[in-house]
């Protein structure tokens, strides 16, 4: 990575104009009723620039994204304005003239590679479709290119990865081989929607790199979509940053970094200023005791864990996807009992599995979810989901369910008009919170939190770790936090543990396991959390070729 | 939308009640289309006869009302009369209570077998899902017509038999249909949450996995429900379904069939009967799925 790249950023945003975007107006449909979602937006990009486009879901980011292309998602349309792609307006232009330039001179990067690829079809075909089809090159020279936008992208055995299938490849490389299919006709524009927020932090900094890198190798523009502004920081020359359809402010990334002036703006930056002191416990609620888990007997993903959560405390266990944290839960609610150990709740072993437990100690362990979407039966009201574990549990019925309801919808903060919603007529936010009152209605001694953050806005995310504080302070229950969010981490815990391929690799008070010196993979992991600054990618970069990267 | 609603503090007072049914009922069908009016009516006014065939109808169900077979149609015969002398129309009317009986009878207990069946396999897994979906392959294996045809022959065809044996037999396609589509719910946070819970079997299966798979067993049903029918006058057509002298459409198209080589459309009556009757279904199920499925017309 050259590190004077970064400092051509005044002479990017100076060339000739690529994209211009006027008044965009886009209209959505719900429910038979068109609501305008981008509401009069200017965007200019010039050749070679990254705009970086923040702000919360619904803000109309992608919408914008994909109008770049000129196009719209099903359920939408683009009501007014103009979109200028390099002297042609998209509007006025056919459907297909959109479509030859769509691929081969504007090309889009999806969030979820995974869902974007034919899993019936080898990486290197799909790679080369575009750039066949549109007649840029024939089919060996197009290989030969692949192959060399993979290494260029730093893949592994570039010259044969290409012959796998997506299934057979990490969702970090995949996210990589969609990127160098998006080049593969070496368009003026890349539109990049969220590239790497299903990604672990460990692997989005490689993608990252790659991506910034790439970019910068053949002068493409970008624009880059995202509600994580310390990424936005990394790759942006410049940043829009969005709310409702609008445009609230728009500056180069480093003056916005410095200096935001817009109250939304500076709420945006505030939300990772959450900490919160830790506190020591000594009465142990639960103990999971040297325990070992496997999958079908032969997949080991837990070994020789033990871990303590104290009353009224919480506990944050840390790890990238594979680490075991959610097999942990899996073994203390009883879904998966272990094959070695024991876990104790309070001083007593629990019945190893889900059907040996009787309903009272259901009762004290409590489980949130990391997607209410999925968490919460699509078919059952506010008053039944909540309602549910006080019949179950308690035994109330009635009146006296329902005014428990409300008042369980008062601690959560939503009001009791809600009681009736199913919840497809929620926001995110008050899906989790419904979620929480859930739990929170059996009373329950222990709740474990399975990265009930993670797919939530920034300034929702916040709303719920407050509220979840709150409730701790109220009915002192404790949380195992499940998360792989470093900043949550920091906000909530009292304790960390940290896993690593199954095993727990540190653990202690937070200040200990945060402040240095560090095991090697606690290192990785916490330096590769993106930080508010522009060079931070730059110098983590420089920082781990001088001492050799920390072997995964 | 990412502000949260917060609720003033306030003092507790009684919940505002459920929306009833009733008013769900009729917000929804405000909003139906033609089609789905259209057959609503239809299914309707075909429940209405079979209900009340018997005060409806001229004459009796098998009376002999003339001595002349095959009579045109004339006012005291509206239909004309078929090849023993009974009054068409009549026999029309109670042909919808019968087959429509029968039909109903049996799709219901198709889907209260495949269905219920189908959705235990997918919250089980394991081998409770082997051995029942193999025994339902095994099952489907055999043709349809010709298996009923053998266990009708063996079993005698009376009533009963008729619609055990024709349940049984639809029922693998409905168990099909739904474990298929309970596969998809069982994975579902909100029914481990449930399992975790310690709810029982009856709860997952009644109020966690059925409400999310309804949309598509009663669309499911309102086919189904057409095949059965039709099964059920094929197997009458053949004399081996619902026996004389009780009034069935499809006998009756048999018994009278010999007519259309005279020009004579009567017969294809009974046989109009069975088809509105399946375009109607079809309109309300098509309705259906559009509401709850979330399909839009592209505009």
């Amino acid at each position: 990575m050259k590190s004077d790249a970064r400092k051509s950023d005044a002479k990017r945003t100076k060339g000739e104009t690529l994209l211009e975007i006027r008044d965009l107006k886009i209209s959505g449909q719900s429910d038979d009723v068109w609501h305008e979602i981008v509401k009069g937006v200017d965007l200019t990009l010039k050749r070679g620039e990254v705009l970086g486009l923040i702000g919360e879901s619904g803000a109309g980011k992608s919408t914008i994204g994909l109008a770049a292309m000129g196009f719209a998602r099903p359920g939408c349309k683009i009501t007014g304005g103009s979109i200028i792609f390099d002297g042609k307006d998209l509007r006025k232009a056919s459907e297909e003239e959109r479509r030859a330039l769509r691929g081969s001179r504007i090309a889009y990067v999806a969030q979820s590679a995974a869902a974007s690829f034919n899993p019936a079809h080898r990486i290197i075909d799909q790679t080369v479709e575009t750039a066949v089809g549109h007649d840029v090159l024939d089919r060996g020279k197009a290989e030969a290119d692949a192959k060399d936008l993979y290494t260029r992208l730093k893949l592994p055995n570039p010259a044969t990865i290409g012959s796998r299938y997506p299934h057979q490849v990490s969702g970090g490389q995949l996210q990589r081989a969609m990127t160098a299919m998006a080049m593969s006709c070496r368009p003026d524009l890349i539109i990049f929607d969220e590239p790497t927020t299903a990604l672990d932090v460990t692997t989005q900094v490689d993608v990252l790199a790659a991506m910034r890198d790439i970019v910068e190798q053949f002068n493409t523009a970008a624009i880059y979509i995202t509600h994580d502004l310390a990424v936005v920081a990394q790759m942006a020359h410049r940043i829009m940053v969005l709310r409702h359809g609008k445009l609230i402010e728009e500056a180069p990334t480093r003056e916005m970094l410095k200096s935001p002036k817009e109250a939304y703006t500076k709420t945006l930056w505030a939300v990772r200023s959450l900490a919160m002191p830790e506190r020591t416990g000594k009465d142990v609620v639960l103990r999971v005791h040297d325990v070992d888990a496997t999958y079908g007997g032969i997949v080991k993903v837990l070994e020789n864990v033990t871990v303590q959560v104290p009353r009224g405390r919480t506990v944050a266990v840390v790890g990238e996807s594979g680490s075991g944290k959610s097999t942990l839960a899996r073994v203390i609610t009883g879904l998966l009992p272990p094959r070695k150990g024991e876990v104790y709740f309070n001083g007593k072993p629990l019945p190893r599995a889900l059907k040996d437990r009787d309903k009272d100690t259901l009762r004290r362990i409590q489980m949130i979810y990391q997607s209410a979407d999925t968490a919460l039966n699509p078919r059952q009201r506010v008053r039944d989901v909540i309602g549910r574990p006080l019949e179950f549990y308690l035994g109330l019925k009635g009146q006296e369910r329902d005014r428990k309801v409300v008042e369980l919808l008062e601690q959560i903060e939503l009001s009791e008009d809600l009681i009736d919603r199913l919840p497809g007529e929620l926001s995110g936010g008050q899906k989790q919170r419904i979620c929480i009152a859930r739990a929170l209605a059996a009373d329950p001694e222990l709740i474990i939190c399975d990265e009930v953050t993670s797919a939530l806005d920034q300034i929702v995310q916040e709303g719920i770790l407050k509220l979840l504080l709150k409730l701790q302070k109220e009915t002192n229950v404790s949380y195992l936090f499940i998360t792989h969010d470093i900043a949550t981490v920091r906000a909530i815990a009292d304790e960390i543990v940290v896993m690593y391929q199954g095993r727990v690799v540190q653990q202690g008070l937070k200040t200990e396991v945060l402040s240095p010196p560090h095991p090697p993979y606690t290192e990785l992991l916490l330096s590769s959390v993106p930080e508010m600054d522009p060079d931070w990618l730059t110098r983590l970069l420089e920082k781990r070729q001088a001492k050799g990267k920390v072997s995964a | 939308m990412s502000v949260d609603q917060t609720a003033p503090r306030s003092a507790p007072r009684t919940v505002k009640a459920r929306r009833t049914v009733m008013q769900n009922v009729w917000r929804t069908l405000r909003k139906a289309p033609l089609s789905a009016w259209f057959g609503m009516i239809v299914i309707a006014i075909y429940i209405f006869v079979a209900f009340f065939a018997p005060w409806i109808a001229p004459y009796g169900e098998s009376e002999v009302v003339s001595q002349q077979p095959f009579e045109v149609w004339s006012w005291a015969h509206w239909l004309g009369t078929d090849q023993l002398g009974r009054d068409m129309f009549t026999r029309l009317l109670f042909g919808a209570r019968n087959t429509l009986g029968i039909a109903l009878a049996t799709t219901l207990l198709a889907f209260a077998i495949g269905g219920g069946l189908g959705i235990i396999a997918s919250i089980f897994r394991g081998w409770v899902d082997q051995l029942l979906s193999r025994a339902v392959d095994t099952l489907m294996a055999i043709p349809q017509l010709i298996f009923a045809l053998i266990l009708l022959s063996i079993f005698g065809s009376s009533v009963k038999n008729l619609i055990i044996i024709i349940a049984v037999l639809d029922s693998t396609r409905v168990f099909r249909l739904a474990r298929s589509v309970a596969m998809n719910v069982v994975v579902m946070d909100y029914v481990e949450a449930a399992k975790l819970r310690g709810e029982g079997l009856v709860w997952i299966l009644f109020k966690e996995v059925l409400p999310n798979i309804m949309p598509t067993m009663v669309a499911e049903f309102g086919l189904r429900f057409c095949f059965v029918f039709l099964t059920i006058s094929s197997l009458s057509f053949l004399g081996l379904g619902i026996q004389p002298p009780t009034a069935d459409w499809g006998s009756m198209v048999r018994e009278n069939a010999t007519l259309i080589t005279y020009g004579d459309f009567t017969p294809l009556m009974p046989a109009g009967a069975i088809a509105l009757l399946t375009v109607a279904v079809n309109f309300v199920v098509d309705w259906f799925l559009h509401k709850t499925s979330g399909l839009r017309d592209e505009k």
